[in-house]
């Protein structure tokens, strides 16, 4: 079964080890002249990051998907399910064929981005921005993408609506593990300083498609290197935040100007007053800063590497469950 | 008996592909399964090498359940359209049947055949023909020196002058080795030169099974049986 399998898996492991080779070339031509490139290097290093983020999505689109959906659209199902070979023997070592070839590509290519980045990402100091395209997070995608594929495809039994199934459950599933799964791997840690009323402006935040949240005052984010910082809170000695009442009654100038004025330096009157304000505030009430500090990437890595080898293994029971009691 | 069916059904979601079907098939037997297209054959074909599953009854083949016979290597089955791997050769098709039957499979046979069929090992079996697919499906069937073989619908693909010569040539291996043999066609002239037993299905239900020899006239008999079917259904 391993060489039928090894055969029908050449040319995609032909076509992966060509793509590899072209990065490789690219990186140990370029790594030598990174650290001196500076602002040059934003654009490549970008690039460099959405080859491993996308990787493993078309490693689950075009090795998973296909793996059993085109034995069932082509009928060779039965035939090699006509041989003295279980089903369940068939599909572990297919598994294990794209398995392995899933775990080396990304492997590779994520050590040779990350070898090649390493300067910049030094100089950045900001390792959980370039946390899913660094180090071993990027093998738990494949691994989990390959095995939503052949699932997907288990079950669809045609390779086109797998593939763009699993292109959007892996990007849902990526979505949902930042926002919620990776933050619960260790409890952050949390600073107390007081209010800078040379650092503390006052406004509203937000993007165009999550929307705009209401003004309110804002501390300047905290410069923690490395930090990943989940929240930055103003809260008085018994820990309740600061509320939109009592800004109003300790501020009533600052809280009533418009916005919509020119851009540009606050005039001094403006300035005085904010800083005014918030020395006010500042009497009872601090800034709380949660984050996750720059030492716990490794944590972090492995953590979300486990979720998504875990959500793989899950996938890869439910097949084999699957595959036994397809008709 | 090589092959045994007892009360075999089998029901995709509301719709009853086969009801009811008991047979018993004798060692060394050749049993021509024919009825109209849709009758159930490729279904009752399915159940028996263990790709369906039935809804009620009982197969036994070769004294067992069909995976335990299918992983014994001791059937050979080719599949309706006789599907193979587009993209590999005849050379890698024979490797796959040596690599998942290795305890049954006859490499000098299966080559002789290959060589004696004119099909190039290196060629890929998407560029074969449909009658030449057919011949490589049933070489890697045939290699296995089963004992028991399932063809489903193996001649559709050929002109009427290679079915003759192919089910003439099928018939001649397998007695040979005392293998044998059910197959499915929708075409009766099949049956007569080449089988010793005939099984009709119509409607998902054994219509009639009996040994040729004992049949006056099997073409009559076969389409007064489907004829029946037809009238009932009128009525």
């Amino acid at each position: 079964m391993i060489r039928l399998a090894l055969r029908q898996f050449r040319s995609a492991a032909w076509t992966a080890a060509i793509a590899l080779v072209a990065v490789a070339a690219v990186v140990v031509a370029t790594r030598p002249h990174v650290a001196a490139a500076g602002v040059q290097a934003i654009v490549p290093r970008t690039a460099f990051g959405l080859v491993v983020i996308v990787a493993p999505a078309l490693i689950g689109a075009f090795w998973g998907a296909p793996l059993v959906a085109r034995e069932f659209e082509a009928g060779t199902h039965r035939l090699v399910w006509a041989q003295s070979i279980s089903r369940s023997h068939w599909l572990a070592v297919k598994l294990a064929v794209a398995g392995t070839a899933a775990v080396a590509a990304t492997a590779l290519l994520s050590a040779l981005v990350t070898w090649w980045a390493a300067p910049l990402d030094d100089a950045a100091a900001a390792v959980y921005g370039t946390f899913d395209a660094r180090d071993v997070a990027p093998v738990g995608y494949a691994v989990f993408a390959l095995a939503f594929g052949v699932t997907a495809g288990l079950v669809l039994r045609r390779t086109l609506p797998a593939m763009a199934l699993t292109l959007v459950v892996l990007l849902t599933t990526r979505i949902v593990v930042t926002g919620w799964l990776r933050p619960l791997a260790v409890a952050p840690t949390v600073v107390t300083q007081p209010l800078d009323p040379d650092r503390t402006g006052y406004g509203s935040g937000g993007n165009i498609l999550l929307g705009i949240g209401p003004s309110r005052l804002r501390p300047e984010a905290p410069d923690i290197p490395d930090a990943w910082v989940r929240s930055v809170r103003i809260l008085d000695a018994a820990g309740k935040p600061l509320t939109d009442q009592v800004l109003r009654a300790t501020c009533p100038a600052v809280t009533a100007a418009k916005p919509g004025g020119p851009a540009g330096p606050a005039p001094e009157s403006v300035r005085l007053q904010m800083h005014d304000c918030v020395t006010r505030i500042g009497d009872k009430y601090h800034e709380v800063i949660t984050y996750q500090p720059g030492d716990r990437y490794w944590t972090f890595q492995w953590w979300e590497f486990a979720i998504f080898v875990v959500l793989a293994a899950i996938l890869g029971g439910y097949a084999f469950q699957r595959l036994r009691r397809t008709a | 008996m090589i092959l045994e069916t007892e009360t075999l059904a089998k029901r995709y979601r509301r719709r009853w592909a086969l009801r009811d079907c008991t047979l018993a098939v004798p060692e060394g037997a050749i049993v021509g399964l024919v009825g109209p297209n849709g009758a159930g054959k490729t279904t009752l074909l399915q159940l028996i090498v263990g790709l369906l599953t039935p809804t009620a009854g009982a197969v036994r083949v070769l004294g067992g359940r069909p995976d335990a016979a299918m992983r014994s290597g001791r059937v050979g089955f080719v599949a309706q359209d006789a599907p193979t791997y587009a993209g590999l050769t005849v050379a890698d098709h024979l490797a796959l049947g040596a690599g998942l039957n290795p305890r049954r499979w006859d490499a000098a046979a299966a080559g002789e055949r290959v060589a004696r069929l004119g099909l190039s090992p290196r060629l890929r079996a998407g560029r074969l023909s449909g009658g030449q697919r057919a011949q490589l499906a049933l070489t890697l069937a045939l290699s296995k020196r089963p004992d028991l073989l399932v063809l489903d619908e193996p001649v559709a693909s050929l002109d009427p002058l290679a079915r003759r010569a192919f089910l003439d040539e099928t018939v001649a291996a397998a007695t040979a080795t005392g293998t044998g043999v059910v197959l499915s066609t929708h075409l009766v002239a099949d049956l007569a030169h080449t089988c010793t037993h005939v099984v009709v299905v119509a409607g998902g239900r054994v219509r009639l099974a009996a040994e040729i020899a004992g049949l006056d006239d099997l073409e009559r008999v076969v389409l007064d049986e489907l004829g029946k079917d037809e009238l009932g259904r009128a009525a």
